[in-house]
């Protein structure tokens, strides 16, 4: 094989699956069908599924980090996101389309976490697609059961006086975690605070990193 | 695990399973593809979310077990496509069989 | 529309179909959060049917209320979104 990735990792350290060298698959067989017969009747162009892919590529969790980053420096644009997140990052310059975004905020007695257990609904206009484990039977089960046991296995050991808010995305809302700033941060900008912001605390299975880790 | 006519296989919530597997992946551009055609089907008033997801309840435990998941979204969004009117089973059959014949790999079976 | 902290029971009804109220919160209590506003209910748009709009409350619930005495802290909660018709006075 000419490309032969996979003992290779990619930028973001995951492995790459078989793609355009492995041996063509039905289902992308029916991918390949069902595109061509989208253009050839006119309903879609191949220059608007080149786009749609572009904007999905620029989404991802860095701006779901300016997002919060901004709400810790920027007290009346906090208000503006609890009341209407979907608005407030709109506003803030985000391609979210029509989704309807809920921030819950974490503080020093709650913790919020967000599953959907019935598919795997997920604020991707924002945050870009979800990680693998968001769409696993394990954590589609058991993050509703026994979350402090699922945030274990993440690394978070959370005291029983904090009390824990599990999201279930149950229909046409998707939540973003507003995490808590990390302590010893009072002299950091807005662009070195958004790095502290990792994709897991926006969905409240991390915390953001501390300020000497980054 | 569930699958009774009173508790769908879907509805997961509160069943008891194992760790959460950690690993992830990067996305092949056939499931960028996917993705996109499910967005813009969507938008153009195709079909919903909600005709997509009724798809993949309906195709039942054994095929999220068994298949990917943009393996298990392409059926979805054919199902819905099919339902539509939008093209025939005999067109989509005619189609994956000329496809089949372009070549071995999803890059060689490209028009 | 029912205002936020009306006790609020799901109903505990299966029919089968595409259905938004998870099986682990039917028969369940909790008390309303907040009201979302109308959407299209997707038990019709699932099926390409014209759809009605269907009030959306969110709705939390205790972990005690869920698990019983299986839950990890029964002061923990669970919020999740639920149409109005899939609700009952509790």
């Amino acid at each position: 094989m000419p490309h032969d990735h996979h003992d290779h990792l990619s930028p973001s350290g995951h492995p790459y699956r078989q793609d355009n060298d492995a041996p063509l698959t039905y289902f992308q067989r029916m991918e390949i069908a069902v595109r061509e017969l989208l253009i050839e009747k006119g309903h879609l162009t191949q220059a608007e599924i080149a786009t749609q892919i572009d904007r999905m590529d620029a989404r991802s969790p860095a701006n779901g980090a300016a997002v919060v980053a901004r709400a810790w420096t920027d007290p009346d644009f906090k208000a503006r996101l609890m009341e209407n997140a979907g608005d407030a990052t709109r506003d803030m310059g985000f391609d979210i389309g029509p989704l309807h975004l809920v921030a819950v905020e974490n503080t020093a007695d709650t913790h919020n976490m967000i599953v959907c257990t019935l598919c795997s609904c997920y604020p991707r206009n924002l945050l870009g697609l979800p990680p693998d484990w968001y769409k696993t039977r394990a954590y589609r089960s058991r993050a509703v059961r026994e979350p402090r046991a699922v945030l274990r296995e993440f690394g978070l050991d959370l005291p029983e006086t904090t009390r824990i808010r599990v999201h279930d995305s149950t229909a046409d809302m998707r939540y973003i975690v507003l995490p808590a700033r990390p302590v010893d941060t009072d002299g950091m900008d807005e662009a070195a605070l958004a790095k502290l912001v990792t994709r897991d605390s926006m969905i409240g299975t991390g915390l953001p990193l501390a300020p000497e880790n980054t | 695990m569930t699958d009774t006519p009173e508790h769908r296989w879907h509805d997961m919530g509160g069943q008891s399973a194992g760790p959460i597997p950690m690993e992830g992946h990067d996305f092949a551009l056939w499931e960028k593809r996917v993705d996109a055609l499910m967005v813009l089907c969507g938008a153009k008033g195709l079909f919903t979310v909600d005709g997509l997801r009724r798809a993949l309840e309906d195709m039942g435990e054994d095929a999220f077990e068994k298949y990917s998941y943009y393996d298990r979204w392409i059926a979805a969004t054919n199902q819905n496509l099919i339902e539509a009117g939008v093209y025939s089973l005999e067109e989509l059959g005619q189609r994956m069989e000329d496809i089949a014949k372009r070549g071995a790999t999803y890059g060689e079976a490209q028009a | 529309m029912t205002p936020s902290g009306t006790k609020v029971r799901v109903k505990a009804m299966t029919p089968p179909g595409h259905i938004r109220a998870p099986f682990y919160l039917r028969g369940k209590t909790g008390e309303i959060e907040r009201v979302l506003g109308p959407f299209r209910n997707p038990e019709q748009l699932a099926y390409g049917l014209p759809a009605s709009q269907k009030i959306l409350y969110r709705v939390r619930f205790t972990m005690a209320e869920l698990w019983g005495d299986a839950a990890e802290n029964p002061a923990d909660t669970l919020d999740a979104e639920i149409y109005d018709h899939w609700l009952e006075e509790a």
